[in-house]
């Protein structure tokens, strides 16, 4: 037996990707998919709303280049998505709380791949939930639009979960802990009628209008529906831009303040 | 093969402060740590203990000085796996399993020794399977240290490692810990009872208020409280000169009282009471309490501002 051999630092390697690995990926994913609460929100819940609103009277009207039942449709596919996503980008503050960032700042992992990987869990389960959305759609049989746009709408509102992400974790730092959810929940459904998600507002020269074009859900939806509506006010790209920024910048600097006293 | 044998030390921390606002938790500390060396870092709560383990795993920035571990950056040593820590409490996720715990840690070094392994030396094999959330304090606890130790780390810095653990766990815990540092991990623990640093460690750090006030082997440590403490009445005494009496290490003055912590108080007793007016002379001797207490209290570190 040899005695105490001196450890050679050199001989030590740095992980590639600053610790991105699909170990840590696939873990994550199936955490988020045996999550109860996850599954609800992601499968069940917008598909819900879309079947008890999509078939309501009016459902056959055109609406751009398709029908009423593809605009909303469309519509709740944003919303589940944007649900899922904040859901999921709360629990990186909910993480923090445990200590588990503190583990984890004791392993190669990088902070930023850290952000990245929730971002792509928060990308995949939106993903995931306007798929489900858009099945609901296919099989209900009411929306009618080209495929094409049908397809650029579904890619659309899995991008746009990106600000609702980032408000999950702005949200997940003001909030601490399962009460984030509690806001969370009720806000985005106060936004997305605000928002023009849930009920069209026709009257372009209401109060309710003009606030509803200064709330976070209002852009991201016209985006979402441009390809459908063949419209695109520059008003709603500039909510869209806006709101990421603020969110982006809320959790950046709650992220900040919290790393001083890991 | 070359043959150098020159070690870098594990830990090497040089005129590290520490200010949070207008707190100085941290007042600059000196300290070197070869490898293989077990030691405790011992000190009151609120003595700048966590603070400095902050700055070793580079949770923490120093606000003046440098720290380096195994001759690297703190987050460049953690990048490669060199340094661990295992913390009393949190640190977990409840929703995923203890194998996915280690297998998660695991991916994210270079190179870690094999999860089923790592397991089996934790003896958490059995419940590999089951949810944190439903693992007991002990299971969690075996956890933490088998993720410790997945990167085969240089350093390892435990906060009050046995913590909650019986006598028997605690002699288990402790062999396992000096078989790895015969291989040369170095590991540092911190505790505020003063038992258990002189038992398990090869080296004891006291820390109070931010400095060491002491550093040495448990006996070095123990030879400080064996000192004893003279107490007499001696009106108008003159401190500069009873401070000079060879031995002395402090002196107090209450009153017309003056206390006198001394090794040798046979000298101190033979001084007073041919030299001065001192009369009521009392000698006790000091626990190891007494001497802990001595080192990092209020009276200490008054005379080390002053």
């Amino acid at each position: 037996m040899t005695t105490t051999p001196a450890i050679d630092p050199a001989m030590r390697r740095v992980p590639p990707y600053g610790g991105f690995n699909r170990t840590v990926l696939a873990i994550e994913l199936k955490r988020m998919l045996r999550n109860r609460r996850t599954i609800f929100f992601t499968l069940v819940f917008p598909a819900a709303l879309f079947f008890s609103f999509g078939g309501s009277s009016g459902w056959d009207d055109e609406a751009g280049h398709g029908n009423v039942a593809a605009y909303i449709m469309v519509s709740m596919a944003l919303y589940g998505a944007a649900l899922t996503a904040a859901s999921t980008g709360a629990m990186v503050a909910m993480e923090r709380a445990m200590g588990w960032s503190r583990q984890l700042r004791l392993t190669p992992l990088k902070p930023v791949v850290y952000i990245s990987i929730k971002a792509l869990v928060a990308l995949f389960m939106g993903a995931i939930a306007v798929t489900v959305v858009n099945i609901a759609g296919v099989v209900q049989g009411k929306p009618d639009m080209p495929v094409g746009i049908w397809v650029a709408c579904a890619a659309l509102g899995v991008l746009c979960t990106f600000v609702f992400a980032a408000l999950g974790v702005f949200v997940g730092y003001l909030v601490p802990g399962e009460n984030a959810m509690q806001i969370l929940g009720p806000g985005l459904a106060v936004l997305a009628f605000l928002g023009n998600v849930f009920i069209p507002i026709d009257d372009h020269t209401s109060l309710i209008w003009h606030i509803a074009q200064w709330t976070p859900m209002f852009g991201v939806a016209e985006i979402t529906r441009a390809p459908l509506t063949g419209e695109l006010p520059w008003y709603a790209v500039v909510n869209a831009l806006g709101w990421l920024a603020i969110f982006v910048t809320g959790a950046a600097w709650r992220m900040s303040k919290d790393t001083a006293r890991v | 093969m070359t043959t150098t044998t020159t070690t870098v030390a594990a830990v090497s921390l040089s005129g590290v402060t520490k200010e949070f606002g207008s707190v100085h938790a941290v007042r600059g500390i000196d300290l070197e740590l070869q490898q293989g060396e077990i030691v405790a870092f011992l000190g009151p709560n609120g003595a700048g203990k966590t603070t400095t383990i902050d700055m070793m795993l580079g949770l923490s920035v120093p606000t003046s000085g440098t720290a380096t571990v195994l001759g690297l950056e703190p987050r460049q040593a953690i990048a490669r796996g060199l340094v661990s820590a295992v913390m009393q409490t949190g640190g977990l996720i409840k929703d995923l399993t203890v194998r996915e715990t280690v297998q998660y840690t695991a991916s994210l070094f270079a190179d870690t020794r094999p999860v089923d392994e790592v397991l089996e030396n934790a003896g958490i094999t059995a419940i590999a399977d089951r949810k944190v959330a439903k693992c007991s304090g002990g299971e969690q606890q075996r956890l933490r240290f088998a993720m410790a130790l997945l990167s085969d780390p240089a350093l390892l810095l435990l906060d009050e490692p046995t913590t909650g653990m019986d006598v028997e766990g605690r002699r288990t815990f402790w062999s396992a810990i000096r078989r790895d540092a015969v291989r040369g991990r170095t590991v540092l623990f911190a505790t505020h009872y003063l038992e258990e640093a002189d038992q398990y460690a090869d080296r004891i750090v006291l820390i109070s208020r931010g400095r060491v006030v002491a550093d040495g082997t448990g006996s070095e440590i123990r030879a400080l409280a064996a000192g004893r403490s003279v107490r007499a009445t001696l009106p108008g005494a003159d401190t500069g000169r009873l401070a000079a009496i060879g031995g002395v290490d402090g002196v107090e003055v209450r009153g017309d009282i003056v206390v006198l912590h001394a090794k040798d108080s046979d000298a101190v007793a033979r001084y007073l009471l041919t030299e001065t007016n001192a009369r009521d002379l009392e000698i006790t001797s000091r626990g190891l309490e007494d001497a802990f207490l001595s080192l990092t209290g209020p009276t200490n570190d008054a005379g080390d501002d002053q």
